[in-house]
């Protein structure tokens, strides 16, 4: 027997070689695409086509009312690991002068012992994205809310990245001998509670989530509750609110205290 | 007639040196995640380790000890010098140099990324582009044995290729095929990403493309052993094999539906339809042929073999076999860590059951039992057979063989059997850290410890096999006679062009690919806004 008759009808290794993967093949797509399907009445089918669409999984438009839209102002921001990474001079500079009207409260370095988020070394687009969301609403504050409403999105770039530039300065609080507590070395992984440095730093970073070290022990003990009890519900797809709901009042101050002492 | 030893024994030495270092991070994870250790270190350094554990395990040991062999096989099969031989070394130091460039920042926190990628995950590009040099290198390997294929083809018309060249070309084809989609997933998916070119990943449409490969890597993998299992075994134990036709079908089986089966790996993915999921596993569940036809056959072998030497009964000649041989006990015990292996693979293929088990530990166990276990045990035999022959140098120490086979074989079991058992309580996989103090998990803690003394075990078998090839390369010299593999029952001397050649078979393999994955790959590529945001690890820290 040559090579030539090995692709021809009368060579047996051939019809039934092909023969039989047909075969199969046609019975297990018969099986797959349109008889078990069609034995799901959940799957509400209205025919084969729509059998053979449904298991090759063809995305069916959503009716309309299938999406419940939320009462509140969600977050319009979108993030990327990129965002706002390269500033410059100029948006520094701009940024310089603007922040002056935020001194106040956040200090005129970017920290300050009001209990208030020290914004020195903050990543820009965790500033750009908190203004942004005080300014639509997704986020309110008595204070902020008002600030942020006159504010274009160029301004908070160039605030965003002159904060960003400033260098980090340990707070008062600092001490680095402090152990990390369980919850912030290893999370609770029954509650579905991820380590905080596996987004917060020390693990990893992970876009839009803001460096703690150093921010004031009330302050992130306040935003822990709010998210916790739903007075704060800017974070994109829940992440934070799903965690400060399985944390404990302890586990919530032991992670406040420990990254008010990092530097 | 092996005339480019050194080019096999580089192979194998890289091999062997690469699953060294990538046991010992294995056993050291097994430690760190069991109960046996309080926790006290960063989880990244946990997932650093698998990611090199799993890419030195995955990607560069068995490739090399595949093209090693491929090579081993070309000469002493086809009886000529290898065609290409500079090609070969250029794989080889492709495939080296490509381990080094994705180690490097692996071991730098810079692409903990695991081996199998995950996206949107990215790492340092450096780690995709390490992982691509040792395609690449592979991918030499696989012209080549098709050439040396064909060039022996041309001088011998009409004779049947040697069995062990015929399944060795089945394997290197089945690689060069199956590494496509991994190839596809990086170069268009991920590198663009890592590069910074692009800062979203259509992460569903990844997945499916490295299924492509991820699950006919095993066969690939699973290569070398079955041709030992054909080639090897019976005339190390003194038989013959039973049907050369039969190694040809399962080899040509192989190639035929390995491939379009890798979906099972994704029942849990919403981004493919059910159907094509029940496709896939029926395909998967098609593979189990060529491995039940192969169990068939070499326990005939064995028992020809048994026979021989006097075995009486039906089962009295099991007790007569050649015990003592250590290819006699690596097949054995080969075959026993395949049938667990086997069973728990029938599970994981089948779409209801599969929901018990899936990202469970469950899963690990499954492929430590099957691949660690069954695969690398025959890596070792194959090592041990060719040795002498490569060295110029006996093998003498058989009683420290035979430890170091039953270790790793306890090993083995002693690890994976507690992980199937805690996968079936729910434990899941690739996480750092248990809280076992919790009451929810604290029934697992003892499994898991016990897992970790299995590590143990398999870490003290793997430096006694090093131990053995190090005094062998010491050892007295000697004349080892020309390599042999095992003669068939009945010697072919004709044979149908179907069971000697691959066009019919690789046609059949690139068409049930069509079939199976050219749906749910172009539905993917057509819808529009299925990409998400890069996650960057080891980055901004």
């Amino acid at each position: 027997m040559t090579d030539q008759s090995l692709f021809s009808l009368r060579n047996p290794w051939f019809s039934a070689g092909v023969g039989i993967t047909g075969a199969i093949v046609v019975l297990s797509a018969v099986a797959g695409l349109i008889w078990l399907p069609l034995m799901q009445p959940d799957l509400k089918l209205v025919g084969i086509w729509d059998a053979i669409c449904s298991a090759a999984g063809v995305p069916r438009a959503a009716g309309p009312g299938a999406s419940i839209k939320p009462d509140f102002k969600t977050s319009n921001v979108e993030m990327t690991s990129e965002m706002l990474t390269q500033a410059d001079q100029v948006s520094i500079g701009r940024g310089a002068t603007l922040a002056q009207r935020c001194a106040i409260c956040h200090g005129p370095q970017g920290v300050s012992d009001a209990n208030s988020p020290n914004l020195a070394g903050q990543f820009a687009a965790v500033t750009y994205k908190e203004l942004n969301d005080f300014k639509a609403g997704a986020r309110v504050n008595v204070v902020m809310s008002p600030f942020a409403a006159a504010m274009t999105d160029q301004d908070m770039k160039d605030v965003a990245a002159y904060y960003a530039y400033l260098p980090r300065v340990p707070s008062k609080s600092l001490d680095t001998a402090l152990p990390a507590p369980a919850i912030v070395a290893t999370g609770a992984p029954m509650r579905n509670i991820p380590p905080c440095g596996s987004c917060h730093g020390d693990i990893d970073n992970k876009a839009g989530s803001p460096w703690l070290g150093g921010q004031s022990e009330v302050y992130i003990k306040a935003q822990l509750q709010a998210f916790a009890s739903g007075g704060r519900r800017n974070d994109i797809s829940q992440q934070m609110r799903n965690i400060a709901r399985q944390m404990t009042s302890d586990e919530i101050d032991q992670a406040a205290r420990y990254y008010a002492a990092q530097p | 007639m092996l005339t480019n030893k050194r080019l096999i024994l580089a192979h194998f030495w890289l091999a062997f040196i690469v699953f060294a270092v990538a046991l010992v991070l294995g056993a050291w994870q097994m430690f760190v995640r069991s109960p046996l250790n309080a926790w006290h270190i960063n989880p990244e350094l946990y997932y650093r380790s698998v990611t090199a554990h799993g890419s030195a395990m995955g990607y560069v040991f068995p490739t090399l000890i595949a093209m090693g062999f491929g090579y081993a096989i070309t000469e002493a099969s086809l009886e000529k010098p290898l065609v290409g031989r500079s090609w070969a070394w250029a794989g080889f130091l492709l495939v080296a140099a490509g381990a080094v460039v994705a180690m490097v920042p692996v071991s730098l926190g810079l692409a903990s990324v695991l081996y199998t990628f995950y996206p949107p995950m990215i790492g340092n590009p450096f780690y995709y582009i390490g992982v691509v040099m040792v395609v690449v290198g592979s991918w030499i390997w696989v012209a080549l044995m098709s050439i040396n294929f064909v060039a022996w083809k041309r001088e011998n018309p009409g004779k049947p290729v040697p069995l062990a060249m015929f399944a060795n070309v089945a394997g290197s084809l089945l690689w060069g095929w199956t590494a496509v989609g991994a190839a596809l997933e990086i170069l268009f998916q991920i590198l663009p990403v890592a590069l910074g070119l692009r800062s979203s990943i259509d992460a569903g449409l990844a997945r499916v493309f490295f299924s492509w490969t991820l699950h006919a890597i095993v066969y690939f993998w699973l290569m070398p052993t079955y041709i030992a299992y054909y080639t090897i075994f019976p005339r190390a134990i003194g038989g013959r094999l039973y049907s050369d036709a039969m190694a040809r079908i399962s080899f040509i089986l192989f190639v035929v539906v390995a491939m379009p089966i890798g979906v099972h790996h994704l029942f849990a993915d919403p981004q493919v339809g059910a159907g094509f999921k029940f496709m896939h596993s029926v395909f998967t569940g098609l593979v189990a042929l060529p491995t039940l036809l192969t169990v068939f056959t070499i326990c005939a072998s064995a028992e020809i073999a048994s026979r021989l030497r006097g075995g009486r009964g039906a089962f009295g000649w099991i007790k007569a076999l050649p015990w003592s041989n250590p290819i006699m006990l690596a097949t054995a015990l080969s075959l026993v860590m395949l049938g667990f292996g086997g069973a728990g693979g029938l599970i994981n293929m089948s779409y209801q059951l599969d929901t018990t088990v899936h990202n469970t530990q469950w899963i690990t166990g499954h492929f430590h039992l099957i691949f660690g276990g069954a695969i690398v045990i025959m890596y070792f035999a194959i090592a041990y057979d060719l040795w002498p022959h490569l060295t110029g140098r006996a093998l003498e120490s058989f009683g420290l063989m035979r430890t170091q086979l039953w270790l790793w074989f306890i090993g083995m079991i002693v690890t994976t059997f507690p992980w199937h058992y805690v996968g079936v309580l729910g434990m899941p996989r690739r996480m750092a850290f248990y809280d076992y103090a919790n009451p929810a998990i604290s029934p697992e803690a003892f499994s898991v410890a016990m897992s970790a003394v299995g590590g143990l075990i398999l870490l003290i078998s793997g430096a006694l096999f090093l131990l053995v090839l190090v005094r062998g390369q010491l050892g007295a010299r000697g004349e080892a006679d020309a390599y042999r593999f095992a003669v068939p029952l009945h010697m072919p001397v004709r044979i149908p062009a179907a069971l000697n050649s691959f066009g019919l078979w690789l046609a059949l393999m690139v068409g049930l690919t069509v079939v199976n994955y050219g749906f749910p790959i172009a539905q993917l590529i057509a819808l529009n806004e299925t990409s998400v945001p890069a996650v960057y690890v080891g980055v901004g820290r």
